[in-house]
């Protein structure tokens, strides 16, 4: 009896050490698994916006990520509905669509056509208009806009700015 | 204390440290096997086989391969390719390996399902394989990022996504697997990890509990009958081997096995050496570029039903149902209610539901493989639909089984 309570007790004395460390190694083996300091860190790109031209896609890279600016021209600007409008951001006068281009339903990058001014995405056939909003599914919602901030005739990606402040608290992008 | 005595002979040494004449009896010669089975038994032996020549290729193509975004696409099509003497036969035999595995998976399954040999104390077998399976997946996508061509990113990209399930947004929790905001380094070196020691170790462990799984049930026959094999092996034992229903696994059951594992490794090695073109994907022959997507994407031909699944619905729903795909397999010993455990083709309409499921899993292989366009995302949607139709119904149909 009595020797079956000390046993009873070193078993959980032992189950009390043995559970602190399986919870500290759980910790120690998702913070490894996490991006490292130097990846999160990945800087800034800064956009000049006076090289681009209307109706033409251009796809720069922010961490690691396509990203598309689509400057648009006057007949596209005049021929967007409320919500699409509201995706525009605008520089020094001209209005561009800027995203991330991956697909928002798991990531392929879409393909734009001029002629047709939307985008097809081949995996699994989502589609997008001009402006970056959704007209065909699986794609749930439009395309993602990066965190940006307008200085003079540059956007910088990275940094979050009024602009981008307003489309994130309005739901326009996520 | 332990008694040892001069040893006779090597063997009498090695048996009186380690039983060996107990340990063969008990693994083969008194391992008893039912008579009444036929090739299709043979699978899981394949896969045995199948399994060894992917370790043995894979230690010969890691004493070249580099894990770096940078050279891993060269070392990979250069260096083993062309540079290493007979590294192109490690290569092809890995590529073929992985994708025959699943083919013999599927027979393996289905013949499983077929003769009920997934209950009545059978389940334990069923639910190992089914880990086998999901970690087979597991390792057959992590080896298909190592090449790091554009096939390997943007399946990487695609399938990472995946575990941002939908609506929910989880975006650090992909961020956490891939290490990176993209697949990159962090993310290759750790598929890297998973392909080579984690995973394989864990398939190992499965297979052991496989095994393990199959001693006290024994396997099935095709007839379903439930052998006494107490009954059966003293028979066997006492001279009548033609009376019993039972035969040793080694060396008797094992000739015939091996039979049918030869006949499997010439097919295996014509594909090898003539026909390794469908395991190798033409898209990943060019390295991996982050700005650009393939113009189709999909991954190969055995992840193709579940693909299907995911495709023809709004991205909610679709993860929902290639969800509900990859685990349900897992329940089927709990949706069969019906106490029958014989060929399907005496299971009434069950017999119909077997036939269905299995073609139409080859349609929704057929569609995932297809652009979603048109008439092809139609019959995908179907597919989809008649699929999760068939497990919703399995339990009703099973129940009202007439006992056979
Ligand atoms: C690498 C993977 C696998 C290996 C090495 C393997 C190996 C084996 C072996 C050697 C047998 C006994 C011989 C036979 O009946 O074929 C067996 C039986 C069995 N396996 Fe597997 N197997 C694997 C995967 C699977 C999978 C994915 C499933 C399905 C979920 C599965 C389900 C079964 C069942 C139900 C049996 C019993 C058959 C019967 O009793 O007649 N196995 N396996
Ligand atoms: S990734 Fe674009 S439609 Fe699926």
């Amino acid at each position: 009896m009595k020797n079956n309570t000390r046993r009873g007790f070193m078993g959980k004395a032992f189950g009390a050490v043995a559970a602190v460390g399986a919870i500290g190694s759980l910790v120690a083996m998702k913070k490894t698994w996490d991006p490292l300091p130097s990846v999160k860190a990945a800087g800034f790109t800064t956009l000049d916006m006076s090289v681009y031209q209307e109706n033409k896609l251009a796809v720069e890279k922010w961490r690691g990520k396509p990203i598309f600016v689509l400057k648009k021209t006057a007949a596209m600007v005049a021929d967007q509905t409320e919500i699409q409008s509201v995706r525009d951001i605008v520089v020094d006068g001209a209005h561009y669509m800027v995203s991330i281009g991956l697909c928002t339903h798991l990531g392929c990058i879409p393909s734009y056509n001029a002629n047709d001014k939307d985008f097809l995405c081949a995996c699994h056939g989502g589609k997008f208009d001009y402006a970056g909003e959704v007209t065909k599914v699986p794609p749930p919602r439009g395309l993602d806009i990066p965190p940006f901030k307008i200085e003079g005739n540059t956007l910088v990606l990275g940094e979050k700015g009024p602009e981008y402040m307003k489309m994130k608290e309005t739901g326009v992008t996520l | 204390m332990a008694h040892f005595t001069k040893a006779t002979s090597v063997k009498d040494w090695l048996d009186q440290r380690l039983a060996i004449v107990k340990v063969e009896k008990v693994m083969a010669s008194e391992y008893w096997i039912p008579k009444n089975i036929n090739f299709l038994w043979a699978m899981g032996m394949i896969l045995a086989v199948t399994f060894s020549l992917l370790l043995v290729s894979g230690i010969f193509l890691l004493m070249y391969y580099q894990p770096n975004i940078d050279t891993a696409f060269y070392s990979v099509n250069y260096t083993i390719m062309r540079e290493v003497d007979f590294g192109w036969l490690w290569r092809h035999v890995h590529g073929v390996a992985a994708s025959v595995i699943f083919l013999i998976m599927y027979i393996h399954m289905f013949t499983g399902i077929y003769y009920g040999s997934y209950k009545k104390g059978r389940e334990m077998i069923w639910l190992s394989g089914m880990l086998l399976f999901v970690t087979f997946s597991a390792e057959a996508f992590s080896g298909y990022m190592l090449p790091w061509g554009q096939m390997s990113y943007w399946a990487g990209m695609v399938i990472t996504n995946l575990f941002a399930g939908g609506s929910l947004h989880a975006d650090g929790l992909v961020e956490w697997i891939r290490g990176d905001y993209v697949p990159a380094q962090a993310f290759l070196s750790r598929f890297f990890m998973l392909h080579v020691i984690l995973l394989p170790l864990a398939i190992m462990g499965l297979i052991g509990l496989h095994f393990a799984a199959l001693r006290i049930p024994h396997v099935n026959n095709q007839d379903g009958e439930e052998i006494d094999f107490e009954a059966e092996s003293k028979k066997y034992l006492a001279g009548d081997k033609a009376g019993s229903k039972v035969m040793r696994f080694g060396n008797d059951f094992m000739s015939k096995d091996m039979t049918i594992v030869g006949l499997y490794l010439v097919f295996f090695f014509y594909l090898v050496f003539y026909n390794y073109g469908f395991a190798m994907d033409p898209v990943n022959f060019d390295p991996a570029d982050g700005l650009k997507t393939p113009a189709h994407i999909y991954p190969e031909w055995y992840f193709l039903w579940s693909y299907e699944i995911l495709r023809p619905f709004s991205v909610d729903v679709g993860l929902i149902a290639f969800g509900f795909a990859q685990v349900i397999f897992f329940a089927l010993p709990f949706l069969d209610r019906s106490p029958n455990a014989v060929a399907a083709n005496r299971r009434g309409l069950f017999a119909i539901w077997f036939w269905v499921m299995l073609v139409n899993m080859i349609v929704l292989t057929a569609m995932g493989k297809l652009p979603p366009e048109g008439i092809y995302s139609t019959i995908g949607y179907v597919a989809a639909l008649l699929f999760m139709a068939q497990w919703l119904v399995l339990p009703f149909i099973t129940k009202f089984e007439k006992k056979v």
